[in-house]
């Protein structure tokens, strides 16, 4: 559980390392300065006190090589300081490929989570070690923020955005989170468990569903003929709006000549703003879902749209760019 | 250990002077003399600041059990809410500003009173105008949306009396800004014969660069808290995402003033401390024209900087690394002000006075709260800190360590100016050693609960944070105590303290050739200045001796 | 009190006292555009989130009311420079008679903007619990709105909520364009009736004879604020009337 030490939470991410050697570093550089300038100052404090009562000091008024010398020096540890960070950052918000995806939805003041093959989660999130884990958040009110400080890593949950966050668990256990952007009465209780396992024990755990459980994939594939997009979005290419089979992940040719990727934040768009971002040689004629449709069912649409990723792709009428084609 | 206010007595009071020139309540609340102006804002930022103070302290008594026992959840974000807003808006903002800079500047520059003294009058009503209504949104049902009102909590969801507080503080605002717009307006008219930019106080650099910040950056939290509060009114939809808004446009907005809000509330300090090291070191100040073009430097870079509140929003990875950098970029001229200090003090004539203490326990502080704010700027290491504790030692290293020490230790230095009086030296040695004690103490273990997960704003907490929360509520204690003696002394010392004569320091700036206290039209006679700032070798007058040892030769001496 | 083309107390000479005006003045100026700046930054923001509702919002303020307002305004400013002129070569009556010219220009536009809001009002424009951007169409008569143009009105709102999604949408979005009309407009009325208080002292001031070549500071100060209530309009009136007019 919680290390011996009681100056830093346990490492038990991929970043986590990383984060505490930037920290190191910082803590190093600081501890330089400020005992550099508190020696300085007390020395001058002692050697320098005042003998007799009119004594007056040195008339020294500056010193440019000085001047030079302390703006470049910190300059240049600050720019590293800078780059190191940003390089963990950059990663951090750059989720890998091939990502286990669970939704987490905040609300006041819980969270509810929900596992790819559909298993709900309130206050607790299970995952599996060693595996790249990204969490699509989502709010149903105010802004939220999961952190998990054992990972290192914590992100905004904002109210009709989609942000995301990957890590990868390192060791097995069950550690805290918390939610860390006020939001109300009971956010200090907003919190919960994230619970670490043996991808063996992590498989069986996932398949211990309760029958009320709904695999997302196929509550999605019941809305898609429900709300009738399949009545347009066929999968031959034939209809009036592009076939989905293998949008997801794959780049997309707009009306205006852009290429976008069809991320989670692009499938989310165009069904609740489709006007957004039209398809190159298709008509703005699909509805917008904006305020029809709750988080949880924007969930498994999407998750029924991720999983055609696997669908043969039509030489006409796709919604993506085949490879090899602009 | 040398005190530098004589001992043997021989000062008089004036007989007539900018306190007893005139008499009755009339007489004060209607006054356009800056230096009983000065007074006004004195009252008013002590009371919010005792509001404030209460609030931090119930804060502390509540987090000594993981559990919280002293006031319910509801309350508590009340608790934390109003500190901040009373703290950051009532006290901090105008504080040295409102009440040191008001009554030094027109005296510092040579000059009879301020550009516009019925304006600067007004600004003062229009402060406790808009104090006023955050008074009555703290008592009729308080507020509990953080001082940062972050929508739609603040404009939708919260329970609280957000509507009057939001206006009370957009009214306050305006009262910064003609503040402000007085300050510079005075700066570049009003010089007494002589006194060119660069023979000014380093305290009015600090103040026209505060002053810069003031005029560009308040109009937009106003405008910001309008929208925030007609979407609350009148159901709008700026930022609920319901209604098609988007909650991290008013993050956007809100903190582009907050942050150089706080470069509002750090110049000024900064400029005080520019002031005590030369006089107690008596010697220039080593690098006056790079501390001077630092003050400008910062308050420009400020505007800059402001989405590095938002890292983890959402935003675009691009717009992150450009606002990092542009952070580090801002550290770059604190860290100058903090070498040119320390350096000053080298070869110096060192006293120990209450002033001296403060400023020595400023730049030590500033240096931790500076450095952990580079923390804080960098991208991967914010992915953790971010909303924990760690910010809240952070700020409070700065607003506490910093501004504070910095606003008790021109108060200190100027309050013979002021009143006439000498303070207890010894008792306020004890209050400023009690302070910087108590104050580290009670933040110090803040940034490890902060490395080690407890996010702000929390009721409660998990058991294992408790030894650290029970030693900072300990050093709060203590820290009352700092802030308790000097309110009681100096009370004590405008009656019963001993008088102080026009240059007790002595210092060598223009406010310390007029008597103690100043008659209302601050000099009899239009000073003309032609001499450098800080300049104890060419002052005769100030009854000094030349420096004792044979110089070295140094380098860029002119 | 000190009577205006005195030295108050506490400058050393009448230049610094002129100096420290204006320069008061456009300092304060400078607060005003970071002030107004914020409400544009939102109204861009927005504008470039909903472009469809916002030009469909847009089209339904009527354009020529909106254009006689810039003229009124611009002329104001023209007469408002005569002022400052006739002062600064000794003309007191023209002085006087440019100040009230101005008052009455002035009067004027907030006249006319009077009418815009009454016709918002009318419309169901208003943000608020009775706003219906459908209002129109729905009663047709209660608009003056008939024949074509209700027609067209129609197919373009029907147009409008199917590319959107729906009513409630397009009732919230242009909401939000309305509530930037009144803000930013209303804001503006507001600093004009403020400069209306201002004009009216300085015809006051101005008939005593007190504005010459020597001292005229208050006219031109008072001056650069008209001017700069003027431009924001500049600025205003293509922002919100002119989106999209075919």
């Amino acid at each position: 559980m919680q290390s011996q030490l009681p100056i830093y939470p346990e490492q038990a991410s991929n970043f986590a390392p990383q984060v505490d050697s930037l920290m190191t570093f910082l803590i190093l550089a600081s501890a330089f300065f400020t005992i550099a300038i508190t020696a300085a100052i007390i020395f001058c404090f002692l050697k320098y006190h005042r003998k007799g009562t009119n004594d007056i000091g040195a008339p020294i008024h500056g010193d440019m090589r000085l001047e030079l010398t302390w703006i470049i020096v910190p300059f240049i540890l600050a720019m590293g300081m800078f780059g190191w960070g940003a390089v963990v950052y950059v990663d951090y918000r750059h989720a890998p490929q091939d990502t286990l995806d669970i939704y987490m939805v905040g609300k006041q003041w819980m969270w509810k989570g929900q596992q790819p093959n559909g298993r709900r989660e309130i206050n607790e999130l299970h995952v599996p070690v060693g595996r790249d884990i990204k969490l699509i958040l989502a709010s149903e009110d105010v802004i939220h923020d999961f952190f998990v400080p054992a990972f290192r890593v914590k992100m905004d949950v904002v109210p009709g955005h989609y942000n995301t966050m990957w890590f990868r668990p390192t060791r097995t256990g069950r550690y805290h989170f918390f939610c860390s952007q006020y939001c109300g009465t009971n956010h200090a209780v907003m919190g919960g468990w994230v619970t670490v396992m043996e991808p063996s024990d992590y498989a069986a755990w996932l398949s211990g569903s309760t029958g009320e459980d709904v695999n997302p994939v196929i509550a999605g594939e019941k809305l898609f003929a429900e709300k009738a997009c399949s009545t347009c979005h066929l999968s031959n290419g034939t209809g009036r709006a592009p076939s989905l089979n293998g949008v997801y992940g794959g780049s997309v040719h707009l009306a205006d000549g852009s290429n976008v990727t069809a991320d989670d934040a692009y499938i989310r768009e165009s069904i609740l703003v489709p006007s957004a971002k039209i398809v190159a040689g298709y008509q703005p004629l699909m509805p917008a879902f904006q305020g029809q449709l709750t988080e949880e069912q924007i969930m498994s649409l999407a998750a029924y749209i991720k999983s055609l990723q696997s669908q043969p792709v039509p030489a006409t009428g796709a919604g993506v760019t085949a490879p090899g084609k602009k | 250990m040398s005190t530098t206010p004589p001992k043997s007595p021989g000062h008089q009071m004036p007989e007539e002077h900018y306190l007893n020139a005139t008499y009755g309540i009339r007489s004060w609340l209607l006054t356009t003399d800056h230096k009983r102006i000065a007074w006004l804002y004195l009252m008013g930022v002590t009371f919010f600041f005792s509001v404030g103070g209460i609030f931090a302290g119930m804060i502390r008594v509540h987090l000594l059990t993981p559990t919280g026992f002293l006031v319910t959840p509801e309350t508590y974000n009340k608790l934390f809410t109003m500190h901040g807003v009373a703290m950051v808006f009532f006290f901090l903002i105008p504080s040295i500003p409102a009440v040191l800079g008001n009554f030094l500047l027109p005296l510092m520059i040579g000059a009879k009173d301020v550009a516009f003294p019925k304006l600067n009058l007004l600004s003062w009503y229009v402060y406790i105008t808009g104090g006023c209504f955050v008074l009555y949104s703290f008592a009729t049902g308080g507020l509990d949306t953080g001082w940062t009102f972050y929508t739609p909590l603040s404009s939708v969801y919260s329970n609280s009396a957000v509507a009057p507080a939001v206006i009370g503080i957009f009214i306050n605002g305006f009262s910064s800004i003609l503040t402000g717009l007085n300050f510079v307006v005075t700066i570049h008219t009003m010089r007494a014969p002589g006194m060119t930019w660069f023979r000014l106080p380093l305290f009015v650099w600090a103040q026209y660069a505060t002053s810069i910040i003031f005029i560009l950056g308040t109009p937009v939290i106003a405008i910001t808290l309008l929208l925030a509060g007609l979407e609350r009114i009148f159901h709008l939809g700026f930022f609920n995402p319901a209604l098609g808004g988007d909650p991290i446009l008013f993050q956007h907005l809100f903190w582009f003033y907050s942050h150089p809000a706080v470069y509002i509330m750090i110049l000024p300090a900064m400029g005080v401390v520019s002031e005590i090291i030369p006089t107690f070191a008596r010697k220039p100040i080593f690098g006056y024209t790079f501390i001077a073009a630092s003050s400008i430097a910062i308050a420009v870079i400020g505007f800059f900087v402001w989405a590095h509140h938002m890292f983890l929003t959402g935003e675009s990875t691009y717009a992150a690394l450009a606002f990092s950098l542009l952070s580090y970029l801002v550290a770059i001229p604190s860290a100058v002000k903090v070498f040119n200090w320390t350096a000053t003090l080298y070869k110096g004539s060192i006293s120990y006075d209450t002033p001296m203490l403060y400023a020595l326990g400023f730049i030590g502080l500033f240096l931790i709260g500076g450095l952990t704010g580079l923390f804080l700027a960098c991208l991967g290491l914010d992915i953790h800190i971010h909303d924990t504790y760690f910010v809240i030692a952070h700020f409070h290293y700065i607003m506490v360590g910093g501004a504070i020490m910095g606003y008790l230790g021109g108060l200190h230095f100027w309050w013979p100016k002021i009143t006439g009086k000498l303070y207890p030296e010894f008792l306020a040695r004890v209050a400023a050693v009690t302070l910087f004690i108590g104050f580290n103490l009670t933040f110090g273990p803040q940034f490890i609960l902060g490395f080690l997960g407890m996010p702000r704003r929390y009721h409660n907490y998990p058991p294992e944070f408790q030894v650290l929360n029970v030693l900072s509520t300990a050093g709060a204690s203590i820290l009352a105590i700092g802030y308790l003696l000097p309110i009681a002394y100096f009370t004590w010392s405008v009656r019963y303290g001993r008088a102080a004569g026009p240059n007790p320091w002595p210092a060598t700036g223009l406010e310390w050739t007029t008597a103690s206290p100043p008659p209302t039209e601050n000099f009899d006679v239009t000073p003309v200045v032609d001499w450098e700032p800080y300049d104890y070798k060419n002052r005769p007058d100030l009854g000094l001796a030349a420096p004792v040892a044979p110089l070295a030769p140094a380098h860029g001496d002119d | 009190m000190h009577r205006t083309g005195e030295l108050y107390g506490h400058y050393q000479t009448l230049g610094q006292q002129k100096e420290s005006a204006t320069l008061g003045m456009w300092i304060f100026l400078a607060t005003e555009i970071l002030f107004f700046g914020g409400l544009f930054m939102t109204y861009t923001v927005n504008r470039h989130t909903y472009p469809d509702v916002f030009a469909f919002s847009s089209r339904t303020i009527d354009l020529k009311w909106g254009a006689i307002n810039t003229v009124v305004l611009i002329g104001s400013s023209l007469t408002m420079a005569m002022s400052v002129w006739s002062a600064q070569v000794g003309k007191k009556k023209l002085v006087t008679t440019f100040l009230i010219l101005t008052l009455i220009l002035g009067s004027v536009f907030l006249g006319i903007k009077g009418v815009e809001y009454h016709a918002k009002y009318v419309e169901h424009h208003i943000p608020g619990s009775n706003y219906d951007l459908y209002y129109c169409t729905s009663n047709p008569d209660a608009c003056g709105l008939n024949g074509k143009a209700l027609e067209d009105e129609k197919r373009e709102l029907a147009d409008l909520t199917e590319k959107v999604g729906g009513p409630v949408a397009v009732n919230s979005h242009s909401q939000l364009f309305f509530s930037l009309y009144f803000g930013m407009t209303g804001l503006h009325a507001l600093h004009m009736i403020v400069g209306a208080g201002l004009l009216l002292w300085l015809i006051i001031e101005s008939m005593k004879g007190r504005f010459t070549p020597q001292y005229n500071t208050p006219v031109e100060n008072i001056g650069l604020y008209w001017h700069f209530v003027d431009i924001v309009w500049i600025y205003l009136f293509p922002l919100l009337y002119l989106i999209d007019r075919h």
